[in-house]
């Protein structure tokens, strides 16, 4: 029983986790291909955007049947927290490249109402989410100001899901600070022009950081972003169906041991050791197959119910903007089906292998038990294992995901199976044989007949080492997370006006009047912005703010190389990620697309980065406005006067723009923001952790019950000699805590090994960020104790079960 | 249906019912003006509508008669004269052309419409010259080269005037209404000589024909009552030319017209409102858009009676994608007593559904 809901539950997870990213995915692809519609490559730049110039020369151009020039923004709309993908385009363009994407106006828009100024046509998934319709009024934020459109009409060839605005490109760069900027040109090529020439033809017009590409790339380029946190999550599951697989195993291995007699009779009856092997087998699909159909059941109603709770990227904010449904997938759901009935098959193979070869004389025999479980396992296997996973961790990433890493895990975790029973043999040793008769006789079981134990141990050891290695690795992230955000943060006030893609930013006017506020008494600006610096790769994220000359304002990791005094060149500092992904090194010079011009720049040092996994880069402010000539800033760091009141300056900040123009936060709040954030990227994990402890409470009292019973005989000859219900009770109580407490000692210490193996090689190969080691000691303990208690109450009540039966009963039924 | 909904709006470019005054200062077209040529072949881009509307009849290598047309708009749309974009859509180059070959049954018919920018489109002041993408109408020393590539079929000819420019109405001043604000500047270049190239399904033919060249400028045009227009341009056979057009309003009731008649190598003369009539004969109905037309007419110019007949009947020309607009527009055959007298371009506008724009 306890085999099956540990099936289902490891089926569930994986099939849960499974639906709900494809469905995500799926949403985001379709989402992307009305986007691009019959584009057949798309130029793109930098985020902040390339010269609008381009896009005249690649119209010219006779590869090039019809250019679509975009601007895209993320718009703020002021007062709320709602941002708006809004699109400006030339609807003349649009029609020939991305015809889904046209707009429609109502009927009182007027003539020319795709080309006016002030209006805007949005989708039905965002007129649904902000509660307008069509002649409503809708104001966007630009620069510190609120701008009003009015809606003209809908989209109604995008998909229903997204959320979308659309204005001519004209209006668009003048309403919004762009003059002169595009961010896309959607290319149609012309019908006798051979792709790839085309494009090696025209990625040579191109300037520095703006790149051709597919438009299948963004949505691949999304897709890798989470797909080391899908797979991550997607091991997870399979370490929970691999535990379930575990727990069938036992719960065969001691029926088997149990019906012992039975097969033997049935043996010496004539059945052939082939058919009573296939029929254990059998017996182990059977739970597995119906494990699997009640965990792809459950599976689906958890990822239903993870969509409406969490959302498509369960709360890690990979694909925010999106409303995905679940769409039911036949073939992944065999395929879990399948891998249900594979856990059971295997689980029951041992022990199926072992009744059929024992021979039935043997078997006959009373008092005959298991050889299942060698006195001491196979020590040397396991120590090899433990250093295969040594291995493994030194394997670099395969395709951006961590398979050493995963592989090192595995082999943790067969490594501290297999070495158990040694572990059971000495900690028993160690016991004193001292003390009430009923603890004489449990560690004396234990030193005797340690494969009982073992067994029950094995599955408490696969689910604590999770859990551990879980609480460890998220305890070591969370701890780390919020050290960086104290170094991260160390002005008084935070003032953001929007981000680099937005419409929203502050001017050199703006500035100023920040800088002169009464009680302010420093402030640093941020600009954001973000480059192309191969194609197919993600963008990475440029930040221009002031830096000293060695950088102390960044979280450091490793040495750095700030300028000697003979180096002219200027320094950035990069994140983690660019050393994995680009691997630039410090002390390099590198050549970073600004403002359409290779600039030749040195790697001064590397700070760590929890922000953006596909790699950011921090240049001097004043560097930066050197080379690119932008003066224009998203966020302001603020510092006070000693006798300035916090909220006063905010207020008088706020009062600067538009009402709800500028976010404004103390540290304080981004730092509980940001944990809370995190908080929900991980509660999947923490689901998953629960439901690994939970299998592993199971496993032990499926053991147990398994054992209870098979113990009935030696029960009963232990109430002939005397001993009292309560005391067997106790013995049993004892049994399963000793029993527990191998597996819990083993697990901790395999969860210490796997939580380093997942801090230093899986995180680090999938998200390109380091982190310190902190161990949750004192929860840690907690859970053991608690497990060990459960465990042992667990194991009473299946001995009370095994015990109603009347002593004389059970000792006659041997003869 | 999306497509039609978008540019619908994008519509009423020509067809407009606005009232002339409006929120944007367009240039008004006042009489007493002289045009002055070659200045005035180009653009007059101050006032809201232009269009160069060229039509003719081609002989095909195996003798075979087609008809062409292509035209260009230039529409100042009232937006964004105070941007600072590039993109602002000041100026708008729509452009369509047609082969009407009565062997394939329909037009043969592509479009193409951008803002000016970028390259992308634009006309000159000083002659004619507007072009939007590779297609393009321009004056070349004396004559005018047209240049289309359509998906479907591509020309390129040579236009050839052999005679000035015939002004309509008064001197150019042609008047659309009662009401004097509704007129255009309209002079037409009859008699063109026409020689290229014609390239239908892959296969490039030399053509050779005769053609007529219509240039029109104005900021309000369609009376408020009007649903739409007859015009007629017929190259005479005997070296003359033919125009004539009426405004028709709700039951095809005339609501103005006018004509200009020239004799080979004399002077045009100008008819007024009630001297030119307009009688539909026989009616052809749309398979595609359910809309029915006249395709065979009396004309009546002074005291001579022409009978019109389309070269086929089905010449509907779906313009939706660029001007908005669902009309027809092709080539005719005039008689005159039985006899063949000339041939030339029929374009009749506002039969469909009462257009809803501005």
């Amino acid at each position: 029983m306890f085999s099956l809901i540990a099936i289902v539950l490891g089926v569930a997870l994986g099939m849960a986790v499974q639906a709900v990213h494809e469905a995500a995915l799926n949403e985001f692809g379709r989402g992307l291909r009305s986007m691009s519609g019959a584009a057949d490559l798309q130029v793109v730049g930098p985020q902040a955007g390339f010269d609008e110039h381009l896009y005249a020369v690649l119209a010219r151009r006779p590869e090039v049947a019809e250019a679509s020039p975009v601007l895209e923004l993320q718009v703020k709309i002021p007062g709320t927290a709602e941002t708006l993908q809004l699109l400006g385009v030339d609807v003349f363009n649009l029609a020939r490249v991305t015809p889904l994407l046209l707009p429609r106006p109502t009927n009182t828009a007027g003539r020319f109402a795709t080309l006016a100024e002030e209006h805007v046509f949005l989708s039905a998934a965002a007129l649904a989410a902000l509660h307008l319709k069509p002649g409503d009024d809708i104001a966007f934020q630009a620069g510190a100001e609120s701008v009003r459109f009015k809606i003209a009409g809908d989209l109604p060839g995008t998909e229903e899901n997204r959320r979308l605005a659309l204005m001519d490109i004209a209006a668009a760069q003048s309403r919004f600070g762009k003059i002169g900027k595009i961010t896309r040109i959607d290319l149609r090529l012309a019908e006798d022009a051979a792709a790839d020439d085309a494009q090696a033809a025209l990625q040579n017009l191109l300037p520095a950081g703006v790149l051709l590409e597919p438009p299948e790339a963004a949505a691949d380029q999304s897709k890798n972003l989470s797909r080391a946190y899908r797979v991550n999550l997607t091991m997870l599951a399979a370490i929970a169906l691999l535990t379930g697989g575990f727990l069938v195993f036992s719960a065969q291995a001691l029926s088997v041991v149990r019906r012992r007699s039975e097969f033997a009779f049935l043996r010496a009856l004539g059945l052939s050791r082939r058919s009573l092997f296939t029929w254990l087998l059998a017996e182990g699909a059977v739970v597995g197959l119906a494990g699997g159909i009640a965990g792809v059941v459950l599976g689906h109603g958890l990822a239903w119910a993870a969509l409406s709770l969490l959302g498509g990227d369960l709360g890690a904010g990979y694909f925010s903007g999106l409303t995905p449904r679940l769409h039911f997938q036949p073939g992944i759901t065999t395929i879990y089906i399948v891998l249900g009935m594979l856990a059971g098959i295997a689980g029951a193979w041992l022990p199926a292998r072992e009744a059929a070869t024992v021979s039935p004389a043997q078997a006959l025999k009373a008092g005959d038990e298991m050889t299942l479980m060698h006195q001491r396992g196979h020590p040397w296997a396991g120590l090899i294992l433990l250093l295969a996973s040594l291995a493994a961790s030194a394997i670099p990433p395969q395709a951006g995901l961590p398979l050493g890493g995963y592989l090192a895990v595995a082999c943790l975790l067969a490594g501290s199976v297999l070495l158990l029973p040694l572990l059971a043999a000495t900690l028993a040793g160690g016991l004193p044989a001292r003390g009430p008769v009923s603890a004489r006789l449990a560690v004396a079981r234990l030193t005797a007949a340690p494969g009982h134990a073992v067994v029950a141990a094995a599955g408490v050891l696969t689910s604590v080492a999770l859990a551990a290695a879980m609480a460890i690795m998220v305890t070591s992230f969370r701890a780390s997370v919020d050290e960086w955000l104290n170094q991260i943060l160390p002005a008084d006030l935070y003032l953001r006006a929007g981000r680099a893609q937005s419409g929203a930013f502050l001017d050199a006017a703006l500035q100023a009047r920040i800088s002169r506020l009464k009680g302010v008494s420093a402030v640093n600006y941020t600009r954001h912005d973000s480059l192309r610096l191969a194609g197919g790769a993600a963008p990475v994220a440029l930040i221009a703010r002031p830096l000293s000359a060695d950088g102390r304002e960044l979280p450091l990791v490793g040495a750095s190389r700030p300028g000697d005094a003979g180096l002219t060149s200027t320094a950035i500092w990069v994140s983690e990620a660019m050393l994995d992904l680009y691997a630039w090194r410090v002390g390099q010079r590198v050549d970073l697309p600004l403002a359409g011009r290779k600039v030749s720049l040195r790697v001064a040092g590397v700070w760590r980065d929890y922000a953006r996994q596909s790699g950011a880069i921090m240049i001097n402010l004043a560097d930066y406005r050197r080379l690119t000539g932008d003066m224009l800033v998203n966020d302001a760091a603020i510092f006070l006067a000693p006798a300035a009141v916090a909220d006063e300056v905010a207020e008088a900040l706020a009062s600067m723009a538009a009402a709800g123009a500028f976010e404004i936060a103390r540290p304080g709040e981004i730092r509980a923001l940001s944990l809370r954030i995190f908080d929900r990227t991980f509660a999947i994990t923490y689901l998953l952790e629960a439901v690994a402890v939970g299998i592993g409470l199971a496993g032990v009292a499926a053991s147990f019950a398994a054992l209870a019973s098979a113990r009935r005989r030696e029960f009963g000859m232990l109430r002939h000699l005397g001993l009292t219900r309560r005391q067997i009770g106790w013995m049993l109580a004892l049994e399963g805590a000793l029993a527990t407490a191998v597996g819990v000692v083993a697990g901790l210490l395999a969860g210490g090994g796997i939580g380093l193996v997942l801090i230093e090689v899986v995180n680090r190969h999938s998200f390109h960020w380091s982190m310190d080691v902190h161990i949750p000691w004192g929860s840690l303990a907690l859970f053991a104790v608690c497990l060990i208690a459960l465990a042992a109450l667990a194991a009473v009540l299946a001995g009370r079960q095994a015990m109603r039966l009347d002593a004389v009963l059970a000792v006659r039924e041997d003869w | 249906m999306r497509r039609r909904d978008f540019l619908l709006a994008l519509a009423g470019l020509w067809l407009s019912r606005s009232s002339p005054a409006g929120s944007v200062d367009f240039a008004p077209v006042l009489p007493g003006r002289r045009l002055v040529f070659p200045a005035d072949h180009g653009a007059h881009p101050d006032f809201r509508t232009e269009w160069w509307y060229a039509t003719g009849w081609l002989r095909l290598p195996d003798a075979r008669q087609v008809g062409f047309q292509i035209t260009f708009f230039r529409v100042r749309s009232g937006i964004g004269d105070s941007s600072a974009s590039a993109f602002a859509p000041r100026q708008l180059i729509l452009a369509h052309a047609a082969i009407a070959d009565p062997d394939w049954g329909r037009l043969r018919f592509d479009q193409r419409s951008a803002r000016t920018g970028f390259g992308r489109a634009g006309f000159a002041t000083d002659q004619t010259r507007v072009w939007v993408d590779d297609w393009r109408l321009e004056q070349v020393a004396d004559a005018f080269s047209a240049v289309v590539r359509g998906d479907a079929f591509s020309f390129a000819l040579m236009l050839s005037p052999s005679a000035p420019p015939m002004l309509n109405g008064v001197a150019g001043f042609s008047r659309k209404a009662v009401d004097p604000r509704y007129a255009s500047f309209y002079y037409s270049l009859p008699g063109l000589d026409v020689r290229g190239t014609l390239s239908v399904a892959g296969r490039s033919l030399p053509v050779s024909g005769e053609a007529w060249l219509d240039h029109e400028w104005s900021s309000a045009l369609l009376p408020p009552a009007a649903l739409g227009w007859d015009w007629v341009g017929v190259n005479l056979a005997d070296g003359g030319a033919l125009m004539a057009f009426q405004m028709r309003g709700v039951g095809g009731a005339a609501l103005w017209s006018a004509a200009s008649l020239r004799p080979a190598g004399g002077v045009s003369r100008n008819f007024a409102a009630e001297a030119v009539r307009f009688e539909p004969l026989r009616q052809w109905r749309s398979p595609r858009s359910g809309i029915a037309y006249p395709v065979e007419w009396r004309i009546g110019v002074g005291r001579r009676v022409f009978l019109l007949r389309a070269l086929m009947p089905d010449q509907e020309l779906d313009s939706r994608r660029s001007t908005g607009a669902i009309y027809w527009e092709g080539a005719v055959r005039l008689l005159e007593s039985g006899r063949e007298v000339g041939r030339g371009y029929l374009e009749m506008t506002g039969y469909g559904e009462r257009i809803q724009l501005g």
